[in-house]
């Protein structure tokens, strides 16, 4: 359809027939171009039916070991190269080692500039007294985030392969049920382990949070702290079952814990990159070196970092055993 | 120092923080967010293009207070920014192309998941393209590796579960053998900082020390981001992964993820070992070799096989063999060459997978070619679609494929004693490539008779998005086919700044 020109005109111009082609009236092709025209492959049912059971016997056929010589032979040499191949990658690997440069020689390369200055003014660098995380979450914070993502994409993953569908619930209640029963073979409430739980539990949760807050410190930080915590969350939902841990852990709570400690931490990290590269001052604290609100931004940093850690412990360990929270 | 600096940091940035954001997002918002971001990533990316074109230069960004080798440092130069472009325009055509599919073969809870896997990956192939650390670059190539299982087994079936399978465990042997290969170099050189580690490297060659286990760890690397980049002998987990994921996946995986390594290992020869290391070293003969019976084996498979999907993935085994197959030639022609038919066989390998899906869509979603014949006629612009991808893919005139094809021709003819199987093996492997893709696009063209699968139609109208993603596709086809030169003076400046 066109304003400025007549139909008839309008007919005959290209963008007419290119509009008809897209609009799938009309085709350019046929009653123009010569073209042989195919009928559909009409197959014989004894024909289907024959080809369908030498599919199905192929198989059999293929796989009878005792009889099919090649397919044994074939395995053999299969599993003598793979033994092979090993062995020389292991050699070659063995080989190499002891060309390298011998462990505690002064004159190693890796004993150079970088280690030095880390361990010569790491502490009034970053403000903290533990140089590995003053490494990890101030010199090579870059690093660091890339690792916490890790984590978070594993998840991800995880959640992906097996958490069981929303939908099951409702379509189908037997098989939910029967996907769900994570303690059939398990036995409910065991007294013995419950004891010992209500014993452990607090401790390894303190210990944990212990050594998150003493990160910039003491040895650890929000990678070890955030195991142990994991580690307990997983002894207290195997010593008391999910009812217990649901009133305060569901997929929504995993969903906020990490979104606001990694966004946090990616916030916190930009701020801190974009103020160094740009040669700004930047205004956040180090504080006073061994006390514990000091190392400028490791501290918080540790917790994001224990948060997302023990929540993925966490999230792996319910996904194996029942594909839910 | 000038605003657009950040630029690449930006990037980076954005896409981890709208993964991380999309958590917590519906679906419908985690599509429109993933859209936003990455657009807003290419159009950074040609911004910090246009602006490093001007002279051709390169800088260095501190990411930190810490200068380099004691903190982490990135470094962009025009070759950095037009990859970065090229990776983030073809991801949002191929997310685009894909999401009718996506809704169809994924859970409706599962779709933020894939938002998010979609967003790692693009941060982390823009750290792979910017990365001026040994280290930095590993952490990132974790992050790859597990989001493209996960871009695997997202649609939930067995095959891709196979699929997912095989390609971690291939994938963790090409990880681990590169973290061997890290590990070893730092012992030796003290550094992770790439051009730290060029510098010890040079003097360790100019003295003679440590030869032997510096050859063994240059090719640990090697062959550890061969594996992960399927060449040749590797490339046993490509077919299934990308033949039965979903279709953006598969576009995403064959067109960026693979490239993403490659691009990291030019960064390693170039930046990290060295040029003339590397031709000492005798790795890329063996590249050379493997390319070319890649370039073969890829192409026999493809014909052999009678599903559309899988035989598209067959087809990027032996693309994958004529970027090695460039590098192998060990010239800087070669190199560019290799550079130029990454964004060739990018560009047009997403272009065939998404319309391949086009035209299985109107044929009763059967992948096989006796189900496929008419297809085109029954969805017009996907049948135009896989005509302009089998054509680049064969090298015709107009098209990205012929100027790589070209490319290859002049740079191996150069080459003393590699003259001759370049080009035997390239004109074999352009005829083999001719055979399966015609032999396509006749079957895609053939009329039925009446009434069979007549009601399966797709118009333009319909499925408006589909049709304009596929317009990119060409239109980018096109753009690389028809005005390659800007395209190879940003690839020659760019690894001239590189060495």
């Amino acid at each position: 359809m066109s304003k400025k020109i007549p139909q008839e005109e309008y007919k005959k111009t290209f963008s007419y027939k290119y509009f008809r082609w897209l609009g799938d009236e009309d085709d350019a092709y046929i009653g123009r171009v010569e073209m042989s025209v195919k009928t559909p492959h009409e197959e014989e049912v004894a024909a289907i039916r024959e080809r369908m059971s030498e599919k199905e016997l192929m198989f059999d056929r293929i796989y009878d070991l005792e009889n099919n010589k090649l397919i044994l032979l074939f395995r053999r040499i299969y599993k003598a190269i793979a033994v092979l191949f090993c062995l020389t990658l292991f050699l070659l690997l063995l080989v190499n080692v002891s060309y390298l440069p011998p462990i505690g020689d002064p004159d190693n390369p890796a004993d150079n500039e970088v280690p030095r200055r880390y361990i010569e003014s790491g502490l009034q660098e970053t403000g903290a007294i533990n140089i590995v995380s003053g490494m990890i979450l101030d010199y090579r914070a870059f690093d660091t985030f890339g690792e916490s993502n890790v984590l978070f994409i594993a998840t991800v993953t995880v959640l992906i392969l097996l958490k069981i569908d929303s939908t099951l619930k409702r379509r189908d209640p037997e098989k939910y049920e029967e996907e769900t029963n994570d303690r059939r073979l398990e036995p409910k409430n065991d007294l013995i382990l419950q004891g010992g739980a209500r014993v452990l539990i607090p401790v390894i949760f303190l210990w944990g949070v212990c050594v998150i807050l003493n990160g910039h410190l003491s040895p650890g930080g929000g990678f070890s702290g955030g195991a142990i915590i994991g580690a307990g969350l997983i002894l207290y939902l195997n010593a008391f079952g999910f009812k217990r841990t649901e009133r305060f852990f569901v997929e929504r709570t995993y969903k906020l814990i990490s979104f606001v400690a990694l966004t946090f931490y990616c916030l916190a990290k930009s701020y801190s990159f974009f103020t160094g590269a740009n040669h700004l001052e930047s205004h956040i604290p180090k504080g006073e070196p061994g006390a514990i609100l000091s190392g400028g931004l490791i501290f918080p940093l540790d917790i994001c970092v224990g948060f997302v850690v023990a929540c993925t412990m966490y999230t792996f360990y319910c996904m194996f055993r029942k594909g839910d929270f | 120092m000038e605003f657009i600096r950040n630029f690449p940091f930006f990037s980076i940035m954005l896409s981890m923080l709208s993964g991380i954001v999309t958590s917590i997002l519906p679906k419908k918002a985690a599509r429109i967010l993933n859209a936003a971001m990455i657009s807003v990533v290419f159009i950074l990316s040609v911004i910090l293009l246009v602006y490093l074109n001007k002279d051709g230069s390169y800088f260095v960004y501190m990411m930190g207070h810490f200068p380099a080798p004691y903190g982490n440092e990135i470094r962009a130069g025009v070759l950095e920014a037009l990859m970065a472009a090229f990776f983030s325009v073809i991801m949002l055509l191929s997310v685009l192309g894909g999401h009718k599919k996506l809704e169809e073969e994924v859970d409706a809870d599962r779709h933020n998941l894939y938002y998010i896997l979609v967003d790692m990956m693009l941060s982390s192939l823009l750290a792979l393209v910017y990365t001026n650390d040994l280290f930095t670059a590993y952490v990132f190539v974790e992050i790859n590796t597990i989001s493209a299982c996960g871009l695997i087994m997202i649609r939930r079936i067995g095959r891709t579960y196979v699929a997912a399978v095989r390609y971690m465990i291939m994938s963790l042997i090409g990880s681990g053998l590169i973290l061997l290969g890290i590990s070893m170099l730092y012992d030796l050189t003290g550094h992770l900082l790439m051009s730290n580690i060029k510098q010890s490297i040079t003097k360790l060659v100019a003295n003679g020390n440590y030869h032997v286990p510096l050859q063994i760890t240059v090719t640990l690397i090697c062959v550890g981001l061969a594996v992960k980049s399927a060449l040749f002998p590797f490339h046993a987990w490509l077919p299934d992964a990308y033949g039965y994921s979903t279709v953006s996946s598969a576009a995403i995986l064959s067109s960026l993820v693979s490239k993403g390594y490659i691009f990291l290992l030019i960064k390693i020869i170039y930046r990290v070992v060295g040029y003339d290391a590397m031709i000492i070293s005798g790795i890329l003969n063996i590249f050379f070799c493997f390319g070319l019976v890649a370039m073969i084996v890829g192409s026999v498979r493809a014909i052999r096989e009678n599903d559309i999907r899988r035989m598209i993935a067959y087809s990027s085994i032996a693309q994958i063999g004529y970027i090695y197959m460039g590098f192998g030639l060990a010239t800087q022609s070669g190199m560019e060459a290799s550079i130029f038919q990454i964004l060739s066989h990018g560009a047009t390998k997403s272009l065939l997978f998404i319309a391949a899906i086009g035209l299985t869509d109107v044929s009763g979603f059967s992948r096989r070619f006796a189900d496929l014949t008419g297809s085109g006629f029954r969805n017009k612009i996907a049948g135009a679609g896989f005509v302009v991808g089998s054509l680049s893919m064969v090298g015709v005139p107009l098209f990205s494929g012929f100027i790589s094809k070209l490319l290859f021709a002049e740079a191996g003819i150069l080459v003393e004693g590699k003259s001759i199987p370049t080009l035997v093996v390239l004109a074999v492997s352009v005829i083999l490539n001719a055979i399966y893709f015609m032999k396509t696009c006749i079957r895609v063209y053939t009329p039925w008779a009446a009434g069979y699968y007549e009601d399966q139609r797709i118009s333009f109208k319909e499925e408006w998005s589909y049709g304009l993603t596929i317009i990119g596709f060409i239109a980018v086809n096109l753009i690389l086919g028809c005005t390659s030169q800007p395209f190879l003076d940003i690839i020659h400046k760019g690894l001239g700044t590189f060495s």
